[in-house]
């Protein structure tokens, strides 16, 4: 150690003042902007669908998740989506696209270990954590309104 | 019309990646833990009813961001029990978000066969 | 044989020479500014094979046989070779080493491997045990990311402190002293951890470790930066680098002027995208051997302190949470194998 008075919380502090920030404005503006044109985007569709297919009123947002889905799964398979995302952070995260992202990407790099063990099981490593913990507070909430005679 | 709808999708969905921006930015949260705090927030805010007005607000604004698979849990248990009773509990959540997990699997499946993952740039 | 002196360092008591090198790159390398020094760059980073690990393995590979080639001799006339790598059970070695036919030593310094290996042959070399031994590193981004991080397909975001593992490889062969550069002391690290946990910010976590060596080997030989041509660290990026030069200063060491590293070498940060600079085995191994080496040969650079350090983590230790021990090997190499001054 150069010196034996340096505590891991001074340097914790030396390293927090060298090391540079994030560009946050600059981010936070692509996540809106690109965020903001992926849901604009399935709001178009949603008008496509219900307008010009006909689709009925209560599967509209079903059809516009699942069209989503598929094109972010498109775009991961052609190498595009992480390019998009390098920019835009939690703009293509924070959708249903960045979902669908992380179960596409994982399936693709894993595929190497066999389409079991690498394709089957390690789809889920980044997404599904979200179904999980989706569902385990879907129950509890279940549960408190059942406790509360809500439902 | 069809424009200030796809405004107030753009504005809301919009808003709500920022907020995942600032916690990407502020906090040491990693992606997965941001994922999964969006989803148990949308099932908190559908479940006491805030996130079914923004929907009616900004459609796909609110619905496409994950929050909004939280509040499509939520809305599916609440209506499961209706129906079943404390059944739906276990069974509400995952039958709403079905179409949309099994499309994200299976198509990832079709993805990993016909593709490869590229080298990035 | 060599003879430890102060309390770290081991003085070589018959220099060995790095008699010769070689490094591969990939297409990022080959964007970079050091582009036109590697021996071999390839813009396939897959290097012709189906998984990324084997293209690791096929690097390794590729980089001993071209080292072996330009030192015009056969693999058996290695007694033999030290590598290693970052993946899990060092296998991107064990795997590229794999039809080599040279007794292996499998080595686990992370980024500082190089120089674990090159510390290790010298002194076997000075000792007479080995005649000629061979050293090797290599890292790949794609490997290491699928190992540490995340699928490459994923749309992730990196911090600016995040640095990009070069896709390279090094290999040099030590012999016994025949020609510039000879190694003439070795300082082997102790682990160093300041409580980093942040596995994005490497340098951060690095730094203390090049700190304490090179402070090690300042005090056991007399000597400060003003000795050297030249302190090369590995790939402490610019995070790291800043953090070195403060923690240097502490005691009472300047050493801004004379540093440079690795990581900030082969890569142009305002070009490519690396934010805080390049990172991995491979980028200190392919550095020395594509430009340090050939520098020292040509007398541009002639006492140089080499200092890759390594950050000994595992994805495993990362989710529990662990701070990052590091290390930090240390090599001086110079034009004269005799011990005069330093």
């Amino acid at each position: 150690m150069p010196s034996p008075t340096l505590k891991n919380k001074d340097y914790d502090y030396m390293v927090k003042k060298a090391t540079p920030n994030t560009k946050s404005a600059k981010n936070i503006s692509a996540a809106f902007l690109v965020g903001g044109a992926i849901c604009a985007l399935g709001e178009l569709m949603g008008y496509l669908y219900r307008e010009k297919v006909g689709l009925p009123e209560d599967i509209v947002p079903t059809a516009v998740s699942i069209t989503l889905v598929g094109l972010s799964i498109l775009l991961t398979a052609l190498n595009v989506y992480d390019n998009l995302a390098k920019f835009a952070g939690a703009g293509t995260l924070v959708p249903i696209t960045g979902f669908a992202n992380a179960m596409s990407s994982a399936a693709l790099e894993f595929k190497s270990e066999g389409l079991v063990l690498g394709v089957g099981a390690k789809m889920f490593i980044i997404a599904g954590p979200v179904i999980v913990y989706g569902v385990v507070a879907s129950v509890l909430y279940g549960l408190v309104i059942f406790a509360l005679g809500l439902y | 019309m069809l424009l200030v709808q796809l405004l107030k999708a753009f504005v809301v969905g919009g808003i709500i990646c920022a907020i995942g921006q600032v916690l990407i930015d502020y906090t040491k949260l990693t992606p997965a833990r941001i994922l999964v705090s969006f989803v148990v927030l949308g099932v908190v805010l559908g479940g006491i009813g805030l996130y079914q007005p923004l929907i009616d607000f900004a459609g796909s604004g609110a619905s496409v961001p994950l929050l909004g698979f939280g509040a499509l849990l939520a809305r599916g248990v609440r209506e499961a029990m209706a129906e079943k009773g404390l059944l739906g509990a276990l069974s509400g959540g995952l039958t709403a978000t079905a179409a949309g997990i099994t499309a994200a699997m299976v198509l990832s499946m079709l993805a990993a066969l016909i593709f490869k993952p590229g080298d990035k740039s | 044989m060599a003879k430890k002196i102060g309390k770290y360092t081991l003085r070589m008591n018959n220099p060995p020479s790095v008699i010769a090198g070689a490094a591969i790159g990939s297409k990022k390398e080959g964007e970079g500014p050091l582009s036109a020094y590697f021996d071999i760059i390839n813009p396939d980073s897959s290097f012709g094979e189906k998984t990324w690990e084997k293209a690791e393995s096929r690097l390794q590979k590729d980089t001993i046989n071209k080292m072996l080639e330009k030192a015009g001799i056969a693999s058996v006339e290695v007694d033999a070779v030290f590598g290693g790598d970052l993946l899990n059970q060092c296998v991107g070695t064990t795997f590229g080493m794999r039809e080599i036919g040279i007794p292996l030593f499998g080595l686990f310094s992370a980024c500082a491997t190089f120089a674990e290996a090159m510390a290790l042959a010298a002194l076997l070399v000075d000792a007479d045990t080995l005649a000629q031994a061979a050293i090797i590193a290599s890292s790949h981004f794609c490997s290491a990311e699928r190992q540490f991080r995340f699928p490459l397909e994923y749309g992730g975001q990196r911090p600016p402190s995040s640095q990009w593992t070069a896709t390279a490889a090094g290999a040099a062969l030590i012999g016994t002293h025949v020609q510039p550069p000879y190694i003439k002391h070795v300082t082997i690290g102790i682990i160093e951890d300041l409580g980093v946990t942040d596995a994005n910010n490497m340098g951060a976590a690095m730094a203390p470790s090049a700190a304490a060596t090179l402070t090690h080997f300042f005090s056991d030989t007399g000597t400060n930066a003003d000795n050297y041509d030249l302190i090369l660290s590995g790939d402490l990026g610019a995070v790291g680098s800043e953090l070195l030069y403060q923690l240097m200063e502490r005691g009472g060491y300047d050493i801004r002027k004379k540093h440079a590293d690795c990581g900030l070498m082969i890569f142009d940060r305002d070009r490519q995208d690396v934010h805080a600079g390049a990172s991995g085995a491979g980028c200190a191994a392919a550095v020395f051997c594509a430009y340090i080496l050939p520098s020292m040969r040509e007398g541009k650079l002639k006492n140089l302190l080499f200092i890759p350090t390594g950050a000994l983590l595992s994805p495993t230790t990362v989710q529990q949470g662990e701070s990052i021990p590091c290390i930090c090997h240390l090599i001086h190499l110079a034009d004269s194998p005799e011990p005069a001054g330093v």
